[in-house]
């Protein structure tokens, strides 16, 4: 029997022991994460070049950075990367779903042949898509080969064209995984109701229209947030197919930031460009977040 | 996933069921496009590739391309192929997967079987630390690898992989323990058994499918990263992805494209095969990161 | 000071108070059963006692020691869960023995010890099961085996039949009251099935919201309850519950109300209190249980205060072995629990009889009962 103590050794290190496992991975966030977060919004406001200097120049290297053309570029680039490549992954998403929805037969042969791009590294993906759309031993090349002498393809070396190039191999990536989460959706709806809503003359059109789409928000919701998030964090993709370029076409911000941080030795504007895509992000993913864990307690 | 199940209650004609069908095969085709170009320019010689047509079936044969990316290609400086790159990232994958998996469960089992007040923005502060743009940490790791004498090395990475993936982890495994009953944890605790015990003899027996969720998401996840890599490594500790980009943008020489080709299957191989493997469970981890609750 | 002590008691949860100054004292060998309706704080008091919360003010001690803050596997008690919380990765036998091998008890003993168990709850054929291999009643009881293996001093219940289908409710009821007469154990028991409370316990607590609104054996809770609650939440179907006016007359004391017609019903109340004498001329409510308001020849031939009155019969039930036959009261709806071939059909004016010995009252204001 246990003595009457107000609380035995081995009970007081069972309230402990959660608390300390769960500290270094706390640790390590409020270190890695929230330090360094703070450090580079503090060296945003310094004349940081090629190492982290602490002159305090206040808002300066976003000043400096809003009238870069080189930053304009990119954002200009995110924003139509980001604006087609959420509305494109979406619509295949959402159609391939509804699709897949009819009892397709294949269902089992289709779907990983849909995902499998997701599993791949946006280096091969982009290595993959370089050569198949440069012109001279790609698709150009193919259908000249084909005989189809006048066909010009020359999108990912044309300064205007290059960063649909991008969103062509971002939404091969991505949209299948997109198709995934709605149809993961769909077949969460109560079959009642579809087999109720037919009973009262729906047709197929407003039975999706009415019924079905209408419930599929939590889906829209994290197909947005996803996508979203993973626009802004492009940076591999760009890399690996174009390298920014031709010129600087398909500057993005996070190549951006690399550059002027790495090998233009701007460190200060580096800094100021990677708080804004936090801030970016931020925006998005904060909301999302809390409601998510408030709703479940 | 049960919900992946269910059968649809919806009825279509015949003649949208033909158009339906000859979509998704259209899709599968663009999907699968790339892949079958990447495999059958890889069995090429480079003649046939710059000569004539990129989808065509190879007239000669071979596998020349696969052994010099592998051993003999231009990666950057060196011409060693690939293969010393693919045992760095062997090298940074398996104890970065396994730390942080392991720490994920211990989290989400604390998190969900020990709770305490604010736990749930403790949850949030790590969970939202996957989300961020990596860039704003870009400064201050490296000068903290420096400090650490880490930089460029394989366990440097490891760190970094582990601290940027345990938000993940430790979602998965919170999710996956929210639904595991916590009677099973206070009959545990009556019985005698203690925190770590709990967690070896109830817990962890019972998480197989989510431990495979969390191995495979990050195992494809750090195996596929570049940023980390091209900014923290060197010769001695580069991975894959990094030495394949290097091997496709290198200027010098001709461009061998059925090199390329072949390197990037290779780079590809290892995530690929877990997807084929484990398919189902890969996708269950993409949807677990995405749809909560 | 008995077996088991819960002495002024209380929880919150934040600011949420969940358990309000719990007195309660179990004695050794006794079968307390703890009932009351879901959310009213059952489920907290007992994993109070088992140490898997804890306890904001108050003290729980076991055989006089102070249990607060003491670890629950070095309490010496043992818990059979609503879900029976099985190990699912465990063989029956590894369940069994689970406890025993925390407690490093030799291989030799823990193997000795589940036989035992196993051939006291019939188990013996299923101990390299998986729980997932076993029916409901199976894992009801391998839930047991595992609390008896440990031989605790105290066993805990949190709804242990809940999830069993009727018929086995039943049988595994009689198997635990057996448990305990031969065993001797003293037993803490939720439930919110009023039949279990009633049939298994030696004492019941009555909770609501957190209160515990009466402790007494099953005849008090049911035959006198504390108030109005207690009485509408015991018993099925629930206690009548007609207002009435008092008139005291000298010695005798009468309740007054109406039947169906909204005739003067006066009905002679034997062995009154001096509280319920001194509401005379007031409202307050009469409380009749279903069994003792019946057909003029089924009442209790043995109560020697049966009152009759006529009033006209709302709606009939048939429940096969009796018929139960509304009217109302006070422009209270009541039932009554009439014959099986009783012949009142719907409209029919009858005689009903009201066995006054049976009756309670109720102030209608605070429902606390007058005596
Ligand atoms: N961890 C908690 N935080 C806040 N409130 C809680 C917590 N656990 C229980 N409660 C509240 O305490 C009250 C009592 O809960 P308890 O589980 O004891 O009820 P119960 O009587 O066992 O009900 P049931 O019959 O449904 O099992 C409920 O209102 C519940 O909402
Ligand atoms: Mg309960």
């Amino acid at each position: 029997m246990a003595a009457p103590v107000d609380a035995d050794f081995r009970t007081r290190l069972q309230i402990w022991l959660p608390k300390l496992v769960l500290s270094p991975s706390l640790a390590m966030a409020l270190v890695f994460v929230y330090g360094f977060i703070l450090f580079t919004v503090y060296l945003s406001f310094t004349d940081s070049r090629i190492l982290p200097s602490f002159g305090w120049v206040g808002l300066e290297n976003y000043f400096k950075l809003f009238r870069l053309r080189h930053w304009e570029i990119a954002v200009t680039n995110m924003g139509v990367f980001a604006v087609l490549y959420m509305l494109i992954c979406t619509a295949i998403g959402l159609t391939l779903a509804i699709f897949f929805d009819q009892k397709i037969r294949g269902e089992g042969v289709l779907r990983p042949i849909y995902l499998y791009p997701m599993a791949l590294s946006f280096i091969v993906t982009g290595t993959a898509w370089k050569w198949m759309l440069d012109p001279g031993i790609g698709l150009e090349n193919t259908m000249h080969a084909l005989g189809w002498e006048s066909f010009a393809f020359d999108w990912i070396k044309n300064r205007n064209y290059a960063i649909y190039t991008v969103v062509l191999a971002a939404v091969w990536q991505t949209s299948g995984f997109v198709m995934a989460m709605f149809l993961a959706g769909l077949r969460g709806i109560d079959n009642e109701i579809l087999k109720a809503a037919q009973i009262d003359g729906a047709s197929n059109w407003n039975l999706y229209r009415r019924i079905i789409i209408p419930q599929l928000r939590p889906a829209f919701l994290s197909a947005f947030v996803i996508l979203a998030h993973l626009a802004i964090k492009t940076y591999d993709l760009v890399i690996a197919l174009t390298g920014g370029g031709p010129g600087r076409a398909t500057e993005l911000p996070a190549t951006f930031m690399y550059s002027y941080t790495f090998t233009r030795n701007q460190m200060g504007i580096g800094a100021a460009s990677a708080t804004i895509m936090l801030m970016t992000i931020a925006a998005i993913m904060i909301p999302y977040l809390y409601s998510e864990l408030r709703e479940r307690k | 996933m049960a919900a992946m199940q269910q059968e649809s209650a919806i009825r279509t004609s015949n003649t949208a069921r033909v158009l339906i069908y000859l979509l998704l095969l259209l899709f599968a085709f663009f999907y699968l496009l790339p892949l079958f170009v990447m495999g059958v320019n890889s069995v090429k010689p480079l003649s046939e590739i710059t000569g004539g047509n990129m989808m065509a079936l190879p007239e000669i044969w071979t596998l020349e391309p696969w052994r010099k990316a592998w051993s003999e290609a231009q990666v950057g400086v060196q011409a060693t192929g690939l293969k010393p790159y693919f045992w760095n990232s062997i090298k940074m994958v398996v104890p970065a997967v396994f730390i942080s998996t392991i720490l994920g469960a211990l989290n989400g089992y604390v998190l969900t079987k020990w709770r305490f007040r604010g736990d749930t923005i403790l949850f949030g502060l790590m969970l939202f630390a996957c989300f961020i743009p990596f860039q704003i940490v870009l400064i201050p790791m490296a000068r903290v690898l420096g400090i650490f004498a880490l930089a460029g090395t394989t366990w440097g990475l490891v760190l970094v992989h582990v601290v940027y993936g345990i938000g993940f982890t430790t979602l998965y495994f919170r999710n996956y323990y929210a639904a595991f009953p916590t009677e099973l944890v206070r009959a545990a605790q009556i019985d005698g058994a203690g925190f770590f015990q709990i967690f070896w003899r109830i817990m962890l027996p019972s998480s197989g499918p989510i431990i495979v969720v969390s191995v495979i998401w990050q195992f494809t996840n750090i195996w596929n990263d570049f940023l980390f890599g091209a900014s923290f490594a060197d010769f001695s500790s580069q991975p894959m992805t990094v030495a394949l980009n290097n091997l496709v943008q290198s200027s010098t020489g001709v461009k061998e494209y059925n090199v390329h080709f072949a390197g990037a299957i290779l780079a590809a191989l290892p995530t690929l095969l877990v997807y084929i493997v484990a398919g189902r469970f890969f996708v269950r981890g993409l949807m677990a990161g995405s749809v909560k609750g | 000071m008995g077996f088991l002590d819960i002495d002024s008691a209380f929880k919150t949860y934040g600011s949420v108070e969940v358990l309000h100054n719990v007195n309660i004292s179990v004695g050794e060998g006794e079968f307390l059963v703890l009932v009351g309706p879901s959310g009213c704080g059952k489920s907290t008091l007992l994993n109070m006692i088992a140490g898997l919360e804890d306890i904001t003010s108050g003290e729980i001690r076991l055989k006089g020691n102070l249990m607060n803050g003491v670890h629950p596997s070095r309490r010496n008690i043992a818990m059979v869960f609503q879900s029976y919380a099985l190990y699912p990765n465990m063989t029956v036998a590894q369940n069994i023995t689970f406890g025993l091998e925390m407690h490093k008890v030799p291989k030799a003993e823990r193997e000795s010890a589940m036989q035992e168990v196993a051939e006291l709850l019939q188990i013996g054929g299923l101990l390299n099961r998986k729980p997932a291999q076993l029916s409901g009643g199976q894992r009801q009881r391998v839930a047991m085996g595992r609390a008896l293996v440990r031989k605790p001093e105290v066993f805990l219940f949190d709804e242990p039949l809940s999830n069993l289908d009727a018929k086995l409710r039943v049988d595994m009821r009689t198997e635990i009251k057996k448990l305990h007469q031969n065993l001797g154990t003293t037993i803490v028991y939720v439930t919110h099935d009023q039949i279990e409370a009633m049939t298994l316990s030696t004492r019941i607590a009555v909770m609501n919201e957190g209160h515990v609104q009466q402790l007494g054996t099953p005849k008090e809770i049911y035959d006198t309850p504390a108030n109005l609650f207690v009485a509408t939440f015991m018993g099925s179907p629930s206690m009548n519950l007609v207002p009435v006016t008092i008139s005291a007359n000298g010695e005798a004391v009468c309740a007054e109300t109406s039947n169906s017609f909204g005739e003067t019903v006066r009905l002679a109340v034997p062995e009154a209190g001096s509280d319920l004498r001194s509401m005379s001329g007031k409202t307050v409510t009469l409380g009749i249980r279903p069994e003792a308001l019946t057909d003029k020849d089924g009442a209790d031939h043995r109560s020697t205060h049966v009152e009759r009155c006529a009033s006209a019969v709302g709606v009939t039930e048939p429940a096969g072995s009796d018929t139960f036959v509304t009217t109302s009261f006070g422009e209270a709806e009541c039932v009554a629990r009439m014959r099986a071939d009783t012949d009142a059909s719907s409209g029919a004016v009858i005689e009903f009889a009201f066995n006054m010995e049976k009756a309670v009252f109720f102030d209608p204001k605070s429902g606390i009962r007058i005596d």
